[in-house]
């Protein structure tokens, strides 16, 4: 199988659904001629042209404004925001526009649309360019959000995002897009709202997403070397969360720590542990524990950032504690 | 009525000066179809403030009493295969594009055969058989959405347009200026016509934009601009007639201020007058009432006598009565209804 990275694997998935239906068009800044402000549509504007592969002013609201347009009267766009923390100017356009139009028009008008982009901190970009927004949008009934950790994911997800009809935001990381993985040349397509056991094992379990699956997975294999061999159930799309196979884990393992990126207070990970408190009571050995960011407005300083940001040792650790081995 | 046709001068944003009758007016059957649309718009609101008061319609709820020469006018001058999108003072414009009256009682009264299943109710009609786009609630937040349609009309190369109801208030929002600098830079088929009323909810226009000839905003973006007498139906179809030609054969969009009143509180809850505008004002421009203007001018044009006006406004009471009874009588959406239409199950 080919090896090749997120940021191909997610070109691919553009490219073939461009190919594949003309009602497709990507717009976004710096889309076209720059090829992508991460280079994921690289030769895209080449392929297919200027009116599918379109430039936009710095205009979030604006550009969002136009694909939830376009997607009422059944064009199906891919938005991409150069990364998430931007999309907030454009937030009422996901919200109040794509997320409610099907709702508030009794079931007229469904809203094709894909909200795109690296959601998350990369490296000492410090306050307002490192958020991880999936809590925010997992919030509102009538989207979907879907976080990819692996280019095989990615790729899968992407496509059919781009079919689904409904809104989809689609949340990639800054440091996933170098990273690689195989990726089969025949097509595939994952169905959404379908976690994946990334490991296996019997002692305690992680639920994740997004960038912090391959946290989780790291995690997993160092504890592996020690003897702790635990499930890392990546769940790729966090609304609608895939409950049945987080349930059927915590029953094995008994045991159980939820690893999100973002901030704790009403987070996705809040979510998760409730629906495991309810469904999984009788089961569990220990309190279920949590790892997320720091709550504090991500640093710039090396130190603090990376005393911020969960990572492998705070995963670690969290396992331990539910394991009472600490 | 003829004596009160000109009106009173109108401050700051005073219309061009109406001398006489229009002059395109002399289609009897065309003024007849114009009058019906506006005069059913007039005597469904009337009934929407009865049925308000006595809780039939809940919510928020904003009428369109003064303005329907401004929604008949334009949508008189649609194809089927236009676009409608508008806010939530909506019922005008609903009902002029075709939606029946039926299913926009029903939808205020938040039954099953309202035009969005009653789950729109007053600010957010929708309707797919006349590409009527809705109601939309945030202010500002639909003109994007309108050239996101022009932009997907050119995309397929079609010769539709879509025209974008606003009111004045709109124009210092960020959504209007980001739409409307993407419409005049990729030439996207939109007619944004602003519902220029005066004032968003207390707030009059001079206290809220930097400028008052706020047509004059479509300069920054490189497009077409116009403004009009919003009482007088004649001059709302001239010049939204030029501005739907321009987008149509050209791909031009237009800025267009449409001068106009509303002769009601800003919703149910808003005195009429006596806080932010006074009786006074209110009663000099309740002497340019768009119908009464209209019927004066076919009335001395020998196109409709006293005794068809009554007549046209019996029938259209009684079409009206039978919009409550049917909504009166229509269900309420069923509670499984509650869960349906947040996601659809399909893909393409
Ligand atoms: C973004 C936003 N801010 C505030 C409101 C509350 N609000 C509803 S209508 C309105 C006034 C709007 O006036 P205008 O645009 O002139 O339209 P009109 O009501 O006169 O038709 C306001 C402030 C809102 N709905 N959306």
């Amino acid at each position: 199988m080919p090896v090749i990275t997120y940021r191909d694997a997610l070109n691919q998935a553009l490219r073939e659904e461009l190919q594949r239906d003309d009602r497709v068009f990507l717009m976004g800044e710096e889309v076209a001629v720059y090829n992508g402000a991460y280079k994921v549509s690289k030769g895209l504007l080449q392929e297919f042209g200027e009116m599918r592969v379109v430039d936009t002013p710095i205009t979030e609201l604006g550009f969002a404004g136009v694909g939830v347009g376009a997607a009422m009267v059944g064009l199906r766009p891919v938005i991409e925001f150069m990364t998430w923390n931007f999309a907030l100017l454009a937030i009422d356009q996901v919200v109040n526009a794509a997320a409610k139009m099907l709702y508030m028009s009794g079931g007229q008008y469904p809203m094709p649309i894909v909200f795109r982009g690296p959601n998350g901190a990369a490296l000492q970009l410090s306050a307002q360019h490192s958020t991880a927004w999936e809590s925010w949008l997992a919030h509102i009934p009538g989207l979907k959000v879907v976080a990819p950790g692996t280019p095989y994911d990615a790729k899968g997800l992407l496509k059919a995002a781009i079919r689904d009809d409904n809104p989809v935001c689609f949340l990639e990381g800054e440091m996933l897009y170098n990273t690689k993985g195989e990726v089969p040349e025949e097509e595939y397509v994952i169905p959404l709202g379908k976690a994946d056991l990334k490991r296996e094992g019997d002692h305690a379990t992680i639920v994740t997403w997004g960038k912090m699956a391959l946290v989780a997975v790291q995690a997993a294999d160092q504890l592996a070397k020690e003897g702790i061999r635990v499930d890392v159930v990546d769940l790729r799309t966090v609304r609608p969360v895939d409950t049945e196979a987080v349930y059927a884990s915590v029953r094995k393992t008994n045991r159980c720590v939820v690893l999100e990126e973002g901030w704790e207070h009403s987070g996705v990970g809040a979510q998760v542990v409730d629906y495991v408190q309810r469904e999984c009571f009788d089961h569990l050995d220990a309190p279920v524990l949590r790892v997320h960011q720091a709550d504090v407005p991500m640093p710039y300083a090396k130190q603090l950032e990376k005393a911020a940001k969960p990572d492998v040792p705070k995963t670690i650790a969290a396992i331990k504690r539910v394991m009472y081995l600490d | 009525m003829a004596k009160t046709k000109k009106g009173e001068p109108r401050p700051a944003n005073a219309a061009a000066p109406q001398n006489g009758a229009p002059a395109d007016g002399d289609d009897a059957a065309l003024n007849r179809e114009l009058l019906r649309s506006m005069l059913l718009q007039r005597r469904f609101e009337e009934r929407c403030a009865e049925a308000y008061a006595i809780g039939k319609i809940g919510g928020f709820c904003h009428l369109y009493i003064g303005q329907e020469a401004v929604s008949t006018g334009s949508l008189s001058l649609l194809r089927d295969d236009d676009y409608v999108i508008t806010t939530y003072r909506d019922h005008g414009q609903a009902l002029a594009r075709g939606i029946t009256p039926r299913a926009v009682m029903a939808e205020l009264f938040g039954r099953i055969d309202g035009c969005a299943r009653g789950k729109g109710g007053s600010m957010h009609m929708f309707d797919r058989n006349t590409n009527f786009l809705g109601g939309h609630g945030i202010v500002g937040g639909h003109v994007p959405i309108a050239a996101g349609v022009g932009f997907a009309i050119k995309y397929r190369g079609g010769d539709q347009v879509i025209i974008c109801f606003m009111g004045e208030s709109v124009v210092n929002t960020g959504a209007f200026h980001e739409a409307l600098n993407m419409a005049g830079l990729w030439k996207l088929p939109c007619v944004f016509l602003i519902e220029n009323n005066r004032y968003g909810m207390g707030t009059a226009l001079e206290r809220a934009s930097a400028i008052h000839d706020i047509h004059e905003r479509g300069a920054a973006y490189n497009m077409h601009r116009d403004f009009c007498d919003g009482q007088d139906v004649f001059a709302v179809r001239k010049t939204v007639g030029e501005a739907i030609d321009r987008a149509r054969r050209e791909q031009q969009p237009t800025l267009i201020d449409v001068r106009t009143y509303r002769f009601m509180g800003h919703s149910m809850s808003d005195a009429v007058s006596g806080t932010y505008r006074s009786k006074a004002e209110l009663d000099e421009y309740l002497k340019r009432d768009p119908i009464a203007l209209l019927r004066a001018h076919m009335q001395d044009a020998g196109q409709i006598t006293d005794d068809e006006v009554h007549a046209l406004d019996e029938e259209i009471k009684g079409i009206v009565q039978d919009s409550w009874d049917f909504a009166d009588a229509s269900p309420e959406p069923p509670l499984e209804a509650l869960y349906e239409d947040v996601y659809v199950d399909t893909t393409s």
